[in-house]
């Protein structure tokens, strides 16, 4: 049974078709990739899953429920954590801060506990507090906890962001390009960190990838779009070796 | 030129370092100590603060630190300066400094009931301090009770424009609403005047209904709140800034044309609730709460909105829900400072929550620091002290006062203790560890 199912995505940014029927199933534990060229819409998938863009059409089912048109924070309360392309870390927070933050909706104090720190919201932050200092571990900057998230290098910046969507206690992990912007050093770890989060958590992972390498390293099924739309859809292996994806990459071979 | 600029920087290496020797022992003082010291000063002042300062030639005990009366006559500097040094430094030094590993060992010893009993006793402190400075004269009085109103002022502020980054300008709004509303409950219920007749109740039940009128008057300023924040959250940016200073307008044109709270002529014969217990508990209480709500995660998800909104979102906040309490909050509390200043006052009109009050708040936030507890206490009793002992300088002081803050604006462009946690449970404990691990750190560098 699919934990994230995608029916007939398709969204127009006025008269331009940036998504067309677009369809997904992933699979409790699974991991799912999707690349393509600049362009092709992935990150407006991202957006129309979590709820950024109401769809023009087609359905999303979260866990069987469907979550189509319902705020962005109502669906990531619900079990859908994402990371971002570029940084959105808030910079003038801490890292443990970073982390708690994201366990707002597993929050039940309300205002009348923020205002006079009644015993249950004593508890349920130390609760939040162990947790989170759990995924700091879990993701390598534990170290970091008490710094402010500006102050990081940026390999370290993109795993708080990691533990931070990890906080939400998410069902499946959006991961929208993990490994943008890192050096080879960098990108062996968190590629370490993600297998590692994926066998500890049991997670299902989304992710978004411009480098074969990490698709290759990861994914069970990748599904490849261009134009916003799905032109190959398999293995990694079999990703690879496909001729209409090497000509939405590479461009058509003219033979003269 | 290299020479000298080495020797400069080695001789302020040299000063810093002797500095920091020079307070090493202080550092190992608790609040505890402190505020003895402080109870002692005030003390002292109270017996002999008029032989001490006519002994300096100064016709009496000179109200705020010598201030007033050095701009009036230069020629007393030197005798201020002695006096503050004699009554407030020397006594206050020298208990914190003998008396701090006592004060250390109450202090631990105080930490093994609950945290509240400590908190109480350094509050009771602190409250003793405070009425025997003021009990000197009334003008004391007076400004110590509006420097904690204006702390209460700044601190909703700062919760809107510091931790959540919107800039907001209806708080001389909010303050009116608050303001008019309890000073017409509590001069209708116990005041005979020809304003509104007869009063209804009997002056016993004064004390015990002003309370309830003061959290009426946060609750109507809330309600105005939520007519400026409705339209004004749909979307981030300018908005904010512009339809709530358009509802500080209309609140003051309001309270001009409505000619059964006085209209412009003003409100007046408020009865005198507003003593210094009660302003000082109502700020205590507006302290703990406003830090409670900034520290917790309800709280720190205003940052987050005001450094990211879309992440913040994403990460399962309600920005909207956040926006508004936090906004409604802010107005709670600077309604219940509108009222406390009323009845401080005992008179109001509309023309004291215009466009100046809005300037004296602003500049008290940005003063003290954004997103900071304690930068708004020490913005708000900086500012106002300051504003108060430069007042014999009369138009020249609103020359001086917009180049300090632009001083400030320059070198520390977020406020004087931007960014800081404020943590009370810190504050009570005693200190003679910190000061080991300080000179350990010393020996190491």
């Amino acid at each position: 049974m699919a934990l994230l199912r995608v029916e007939n995505l398709t969204h127009f940014f006025g008269g331009l078709r940036a998504v067309h029927s677009y369809s997904l199933s992933i699979d409790p534990g699974q991991i799912r990739g999707l690349i393509g060229p600049n362009g092709a819409g992935k990150t407006t998938i991202f957006n129309l899953i979590t709820g950024r863009y109401k769809p023009t059409q087609g359905e999303v089912y979260l866990d069987n429920a469907p979550i189509t048109g319902l705020s962005l924070h109502q669906i990531a309360a619900q079990g859908l954590g994402r990371t971002f392309q570029n940084l959105r870390l808030w910079r003038h927070m801490t890292v443990l801060e970073h982390v708690k933050l994201a366990r707002y909706s597993k929050l039940s104090y309300g205002i009348v506990g923020a205002f006079l720190g009644t015993p249950k919201r004593v508890r349920q932050e130390a609760e939040s507090d162990r947790r989170a200092m759990d995924l700091l571990e879990l993701t390598g900057v534990r170290r970091y906890a008490e710094q402010i998230v500006t102050n990081l290098p940026y390999g370290a910046q993109r795993r708080v962001e990691l533990a931070r969507a990890l906080a939400l206690e998410p069902k499946v992990l959006l991961l929208d390009e993990p490994t943008a912007g890192m050096n080879p050093e960098e990108l062996v770890q968190m590629l370490q960190i993600i297998r590692h989060v994926h066998a500890q958590l049991g997670l299902a992972i989304f992710l978004i990838e411009h480098r074969m390498k990490v698709v290759m390293d990861l994914c069970q099924i990748v599904q490849t779009l261009n134009f916003g739309e799905v032109i190959a859809e398999g293995t990694p292996e079999r990703i690879r070796s496909d001729p209409r994806v090497i000509e939405a990459y590479l461009g058509q071979e003219v033979v003269t | 030129m290299g020479v000298l600029t080495e020797w400069t920087r080695s001789g302020g290496q040299g000063l810093r370092r002797a500095l920091a020797r020079g307070w090493a022992p202080y550092a190992r003082v608790p609040m505890l100590g402190w505020l003895f010291g402080a109870l002692l000063a005030v003390l002292l002042e109270r017996f002999l603060g008029t032989p001490i300062a006519r002994g300096l030639g100064m016709p009496g005990i000179p109200a705020l630190f010598g201030f007033d009366l050095v701009l009036k006559q230069p020629l007393l500097l030197p005798s201020a300066i002695a006096y503050v040094l004699l009554i407030y430094a020397l006594p206050t030094a020298l208990v914190a400094r003998l008396g701090s590993s006592l004060a250390n060992r109450a202090a631990a010893r105080l930490l093994s009931y609950p945290l509240v009993i400590s908190a109480i006793l350094h509050l009771a402190l602190l409250y003793g301090v405070l009425h025997t400075w003021s009990g000197v004269n009334d003008y004391r009085l007076l400004v110590v009770r509006l420097s904690l109103i204006a702390v209460m002022v700044t601190l909703s502020l700062n919760v809107v424009n510091g931790y959540m980054g919107e800039f907001s300008c209806s708080h001389p709004g909010f303050m009116a609403l608050g303001a008019y509303t309890t000073s017409v409950i509590t001069v209708v219920l116990f005041v005979s005047d020809n304003q509104f007749g007869e009063a209804v109740l009997p002056p016993v039940l004064g004390p015990l209904i002003f309370p309830l009128s003061l959290i009426l008057g946060g609750a109507v300023a809330s309600l105005g709140a939520l007519l400026v924040a409705i339209p004004s959250f749909r979307t981030r940016g300018d908005y904010l800034a512009i339809i709530s200073l358009a509802f500080m307008f209309i609140v003051k044109s309001l309270f001009e044309n409505l000619e059964v709270v006085g209209g412009a002529r003003g409100l007046g014969n408020q009865p005198n609730y507003a003593g210094l217990p009660t302003v000082f508990l109502w700020t205590v209480l507006c302290i703990w709460i406003v830090n409670n709500f900034v520290r917790s995660t309800l709280g720190k998800a205003l940052n987050a909105v005001r450094d990211g909104e879309l992440a913040a979102e994403a990460m399962s906040v309600d920005t909207r829900r956040t926006k508004f309490v936090a906004f409604l909050f802010a107005a709670f509390w600077a309604g219940i400072a509108g009222a406390l200043f009323a009845h401080v006052i005992r008179y109001i009109n509309p023309d004291t929550f215009g466009v100046r009050k809005l300037a004296e708040v602003l500049a008290m936030v940005y003063l003290g620091g954004l997103n900071s507890v304690s930068g708004s206490i020490l913005g708000a009793v900086g500012f106002n002290v300051l504003s108060e002992a430069l007042r014999p300088l009369e138009i020249l002081k609103w020359i001086i006062i917009p180049i300090l803050l632009i001083l400030v604006m320059v070198f520390r462009p977020t406020g004087l203790v931007a960014f800081r946690e404020f943590d009370p449970a810190q504050m009570l404990k005693p200190r003679d560890n910190l000061a080991e691990e300080m000179s350990d750190g010393l020996a190491a560098s």
